[in-house]
């Protein structure tokens, strides 16, 4: 494969042994052998550095279509890097390095080529804290569609109609559309940003910690609609806890200090981790 | 002495502090309000000046004022916003944002009289615009820019980076992020700078002093390229240059000049106050 011998000779530029990096593809090849032949979003070999330090040692990695695939692991780990060099908003940050490449059906993302603003239409980002963007509810919605040129105005409508309700937040809010976002509780301001990000209708949604400030009814709901969307949305989730990874995960990845320790499809993470490192924290020893 | 007593002289100390700043300016505009009030009336406001500027109005120089008011908003204003967008939205920080940000510092230092002999040299002579309301607008626009440019740039900053962060990953370009959100949210603080950087210009005296300013010119300029009386210099004039000066005439003026400057200082306070009432962060 001619991705191979090049990110092996660029991981040797970023001075990690050639070594370790060749016995973790052959156990990530097999790994993706028995997952899925056409992964939505495959990572391969990808390594990045804020400043110079790794945060991501190389990663390779295949996420399946029409799932919900968890990374977990304790705080510092890279799953949020990761995630945010899915739909490339970590080009926002100054003096970064990244080797290896990101395949979005089978097309490098970092390919000079390709148009960013449309590739985060199709990879949406719902973030940590749910930030209302100043405006109303509809505002908030329409904000995407607008921006894509989208002008007409039943086509918005329908736009809004089918966000809200995919977020599960459209019975609480479509008498009041047109009031403050930011007047909306915070766990309806979260699915308000999930509805913002479907508004696109991306083909991946990227949710990072999407319910670390909920409560647990608003866990409940967010989580009740992500089993809804993953019929049609490719949806890659960074759990705010171990217990929610177990209740959504169809493919959970444990990372572990920039490392990717194991990647597994299904509940076999938690219940039968292959790493000794992975079963210590799916159990709680540390986290 | 007990603690309690102490700190009850502190405070009291930093109460005196406080009603000291307030005190100078009741007594600068109680005076001038009292001994000009008189001097107003409509004939003050729209008359021309006669008798050697001793009696008749001040017209000419009130619309000479607002002309370079005007004039200089022309120029700094998209100069200045722009420049803030730049600084604070596009530029990395390399050694050339860094001397540009140690330019507008400097820029904000640089005595006004300075500004004025600087006019006179680019604008009224190597570039022939004369002493023209061109040459003074331009003039007061560069001593203004300094002080648009950073009070724009921090009213940018102030706006939180998440929300540029949601709008590149709704799709949206770094320009309809700050068209759409950073902009607007910013608004408010921009248009604060720019009123209470032009009201510093429309009460300037150096700058427009060999620029644009006419010493007795009682008819309204009719062309960029006429000079124009002004309120600021019209004052200076009437106070030292022309003996026998009736005195509600000079208080007059300087009551008009310091409503002129307040009720612009006025409208910053009004927008300011409206749109943080209404900030969504």
């Amino acid at each position: 494969m001619r991705g191979d011998t090049k990110s092996g000779k660029r991981n040797t530029e970023l001075g990690i042994r050639n070594t370790e990096s060749e016995e973790r593809k052959t156990e990530n090849v097999m790994m993706s052998g028995e997952m899925v032949l056409n992964p939505k979003i495959r990572i391969e070999n990808v390594s990045y550095a804020y400043n110079g330090v790794l945060a991501l040692k190389d990663i390779t990695l295949d996420v399946p279509a029409c799932a919900i695939t968890v990374f977990l692991g304790p705080a510092g780990g890279g799953k949020t890097t990761l995630l945010r060099l899915i739909n490339r908003l970590n080009d926002l940050v100054e003096n970064t390095q990244m080797r290896g490449r990101i395949l979005l059906d089978g097309q490098d993302i970092y390919a000079p080529e390709v148009d960013v603003p449309s590739l985060r239409r199709r990879v949406g980002m719902v973030f940590a804290l749910p930030l209302p963007l100043p405006g109303t509810i509809r505002e908030n919605v329409l904000y995407g569609p607008k921006l894509a040129g989208i002008k007409e105005r039943t086509r918005l409508e329908e736009i809004l109609v089918r966000s809200l309700q995919q977020a599960a937040l459209w019975d609480e809010v479509k008498d009041r559309l047109d009031d403050p976002a930011n007047r909306l509780s915070g766990g309806q301001q979260q699915r308000l940003c999930i509805a913002r990000s479907l508004a696109l209708e991306p083909e991946v949604l990227l949710l990072d910690e999407p319910t670390s400030g909920l409560d647990p009814i608003s866990t409940a709901k967010v989580e009740e609609s992500l089993y809804q969307l993953k019929r049609s949305y490719t949806i890659v989730l960074v759990p705010h806890s171990v217990q929610q990874a177990a209740r959504v995960a169809d493919y959970a990845a444990f990372f572990l200090m920039g490392e990717l320790v194991e990647h597994q499809p299904g509940k076999a993470l938690f219940t039968a981790p292959r790493d000794k490192r992975t079963e210590d924290y799916v159990t709680g020893r540390f986290g | 002495m007990s603690r309690q007593q102490v700190q009850r002289i502190g405070f009291a100390l930093l109460a005196l502090a406080a009603i000291t700043v307030v005190l100078p300016i009741l007594l600068v505009i109680g005076n001038i309000v009292v001994r000009g009030l008189a001097a107003i009336n409509w004939e003050f406001l729209t008359a021309m000046p006669k008798n050697g500027m001793k009696a008749g109005g001040i017209f000419p120089a009130l619309v000479g004022t607002l002309l370079l008011t005007l004039g200089t908003a022309v120029v700094c204003i998209p100069m200045g916003v722009g420049g803030a967008i730049y600084l604070s939205e596009y530029a990395r920080d390399t050694w050339l944002t860094r001397a540009i940000r140690l330019a507008i510092v400097n820029l904000a230092g640089i005595p006004s009289i300075v500004y004025g002999l600087f006019g006179l040299g680019l604008f009224v002579l190597f570039l022939q615009f004369g002493t023209s309301i061109l040459a003074g607008s331009l003039t007061l626009a560069i001593m203004t820019l300094p002080v648009i440019i950073s009070t724009s740039e921090e009213a940018l900053r102030a706006v939180p980076m998440e929300f540029r962060t949601v709008s590149f990953s709704l799709g949206g370009t770094r320009w309809q992020g700050i068209r759409n959100i950073v902009l607007p949210q910013a608004l408010p603080g921009i248009i604060t700078g720019i009123i209470l950087g032009l009201l510093r210009a429309a009460g300037e005296t150096a700058p427009i002093l060999f620029t644009v300013a006419a010493f007795y010119l009682p008819r309204l300029p009719r062309s960029p390229f006429d000079q124009t009386m002004a309120l600021p210099y019209h004052l200076y004039v009437i106070s030292t240059q022309v003996p026998g000066m009736p005195e509600h005439i000079q208080y007059g003026t300087a009551l008009v000049l310091l409503a002129v400057v307040l009720s612009m200082n006025l409208v910053a306070t009004l927008i300011r106050s409206y749109f943080r009432r209404r900030r969504q962060w």
